[in-house]
């Protein structure tokens, strides 16, 4: 329907060359980074030893899969994954839905403004920065102690209790994406037409019945994309968070290792490259099956809200 | 806003309430990192962090930057791969954006697939390693620190959503004075298209500048550290900075080694920059957010 009947064949082919032309760059980095790697995935089902190499190392079937899944690491970190990220989901779009409202019934500009300006600090912040910061609350010196020690308590060593990581990486989690997210919100709550609140008003319908029959209805699509692409992540995490703030202390593993994690420490402490491979593997088929599930379910129920 | 009626007024002071403290939340932080960079090492071993230095000391600051030239060359590496990269970043991803944008352009669906097939499915970190490392021999370069982040598939959607909202009777009439492509990528669409570049440049920029993954899998030689791994290897130990007391400032010979506060002092100096330009940036940044949450 955009033929431009004016272009002769030559110039069609031309232009389609040039426009490749200037694609290609990209393309090749994702040929190389994205695709070339995905060839590597048969380095799963290998017994990768340095004298034969990566192509003559002998072939060693689902025998890495069988061997991580018979380990006590496999149901551990399955299990914090998905947890992890469940409660991330739950609690973070919930948390950030209602600050987007909130956001919009700000009257004030200079408010409003200051607040986006201040909820969007913590994403600027590396997950190394946020371990220091971390660290300067909840560390030996650090701040909390401080105060417990000031009230009389007995110190409390956070490095070393395993029920409170869960809370804390939650907490954290949730504090360094809830500017982010919730601005994508409050957009999404922008683009409503302003027709449905003026006839809601004009009805007499309270705040509560406004934001729970127009503004949260009429957001949903967007909330359902962006739950979509979470869960299409459900299987990897936020390596950064539970690598650095937990400052890789051993004791809290039960608590803080997740697949990410797993597979960095199999391939760069342990070096067991065949095994690592295996649980690379598992994890990008489950989050690819995961994905389609997630969208065709999404289909099912609305079509309209699908992502692909 | 004197006007507010009583009615509305303590609904809301509670959201006021609400987001006064989540401010308090994202800015004490920084705060509590910026007073340990300024205390006494003395005074925190005996009593602990404070929200305000007790003793203001610059101790922390004079000891890391004393022999700054590990200090000075981790910025050095942070700065050119974040200059560096986001400039070919961002000319990267505008071309194959441009062309996705183009309804014309005959490979335009098999093209969005291509690049949005690698967000759903990746070959893993193993194939990924062994392939830049062994096959490639970018361990222990520069260039494996900028090249992996050239192509971010997010990017280039945002991008191309931004293009798409240039008129195509612009592109038409460029096309029917006979002005190629090229010309009219770099003359007309990249001028138009720049508060989607700032947004993306910043993003780009952001991610090379707080990346500490790379470094972490493919750097291990000292002068090619960044910022951020650096800040990583302090994080249990100070000594890294400078191995031992010989190199400390004469004028400190006798004070206690200010390792709890210097590497907050080094937590500052990482953060800094970033923080630095992000005014600037600010409003790009939310209206970008705001395009790309709009499915396109």
């Amino acid at each position: 329907m955009f033929k431009l009947p004016f272009l002769s064949p030559s110039r069609h082919f031309k232009k389609n060359l040039q426009l490749t032309l200037l694609a290609l760059p990209a393309m090749l980095i994702i040929l190389v980074f994205s695709y070339v790697p995905m060839g590597g995935i048969f380095i799963a089902f290998k017994n990768i030893n340095y004298t034969d190499g990566i192509v003559h190392s002998p072939w060693v079937g689902f025998d890495n899969i069988k061997f991580f899944f018979t380990s006590n690491d496999a149901w551990l970190v399955i299990r914090n994954t998905l947890l992890y990220n469940i409660v991330f989901i739950g609690v973070g779009t919930f948390m950030s839905v209602v600050f987007a409202i909130l956001l919009n019934e700000v009257l004030s500009r200079k408010w409003l403004k200051a607040y986006q300006t201040i909820f969007f600090f913590p994403y600027f912040f590396s997950w190394i920065i946020v371990a220091y910061m971390a660290y300067s609350f909840i560390g030996p010196y650090g701040v909390i102690s401080t105060w417990l020690s000031k009230l009389g308590y007995e110190s409390f060593d956070f490095y070393s209790e395993t029920w409170i990581w869960p809370i804390l990486l939650t907490l954290i989690n949730i504090w360094k994406g809830l500017g982010y997210v919730s601005i994508i919100f409050y957009a999404g709550i922008l683009g409503i037409s302003q027709e449905y609140f003026e006839a809601a008003e004009i009805d007499g319908a309270s705040k509560l019945q406004v934001i729970r029959n127009i503004t949260v209805p009429l957001i949903m699509p967007l909330i359902t994309i962006m739950t979509l692409l979470s869960i299409g992540k459900i299987f990897y995490s936020d390596f950064g968070l539970f690598f650095f703030v937990p400052r890789e202390v051993g004791q809290l593993f039960p608590v803080t290792q997740v697949i990410d994690t797993y597979v960095y420490r199999m391939l760069k402490v342990s070096g067991d490259i065949g095994m690592s491979s295996a649980v690379g593997l598992f994890q990008s088929v489950m989050g690819f099956i995961v994905v389609l599930i997630s969208n065709y379910v999404v289909r099912k129920i609305d079509d309209d809200n699908k992502l692909f | 806003m004197t006007a507010v009626p009583l009615k509305k007024r303590i609904p809301q002071l509670l959201i006021h309430l609400v987001f006064v403290l989540f401010s308090l939340a994202c800015i004490v932080p920084l705060i509590s990192v910026l007073s340990v960079s300024f205390s006494n090492e003395v005074d925190i071993l005996k009593n602990g962090y404070s929200l305000w230095p007790r003793q203001f000391d610059l101790n922390a600051y004079t000891y890391v930057l004393y022999r700054p030239l590990q200090l000075l060359g981790a910025f050095k590496v942070s700065i050119i791969v974040s200059v560096v990269g986001t400039v070919c970043a961002v000319l990267f991803m505008a071309g194959i954006a441009y062309a996705l944008s183009r309804h014309d352009y005959k490979f335009k669906n098999s093209l969005s697939f291509y690049v949005f097939f690698t967000m759903l499915f990746n070959g893993g970190l193993v194939p990924t390693y062994i392939l830049i490392s062994n096959y490639l021999h970018l361990k222990n370069t520069i260039w494996v620190l900028i090249l992996p982040y050239l192509a971010v598939p997010w990017f280039i959607l945002l991008l191309r959503s931004f293009m798409q909202k240039i008129p195509y009777h612009i592109i038409e009439s460029c096309m029917i004075d006979g002005a190629s492509e090229f010309r009219i990528f770099f003359q007309i669409v990249l001028p138009l298209a720049k508060p989607g570049l700032a947004t993306v440049a910043l993003f780009t920029m952001l991610q090379y500048w707080n990346d500490w993954w790379l470094s972490l899998l493919y750097i291990e030689e000292e002068h090619l550290v960044p910022l951020q791994y650096m800040l990583y290897r302090m994080m249990n130990n100070i000594s890294f900075l400078t191995s031992s007391t010989n190199m400390m400032p004469a004028s400190m010979k006798n004070v206690v080694l200010p390792s709890e506060s210097a590497r907050m002092a080094m937590a500052i100096l990482a953060a800094g920059p970033m923080l630095a330009v992000f005014p600037f940036f600010q409003k790009y940044f939310v209206r970008g957010l705001t395009v790309g949450a709009v499915k396109g």
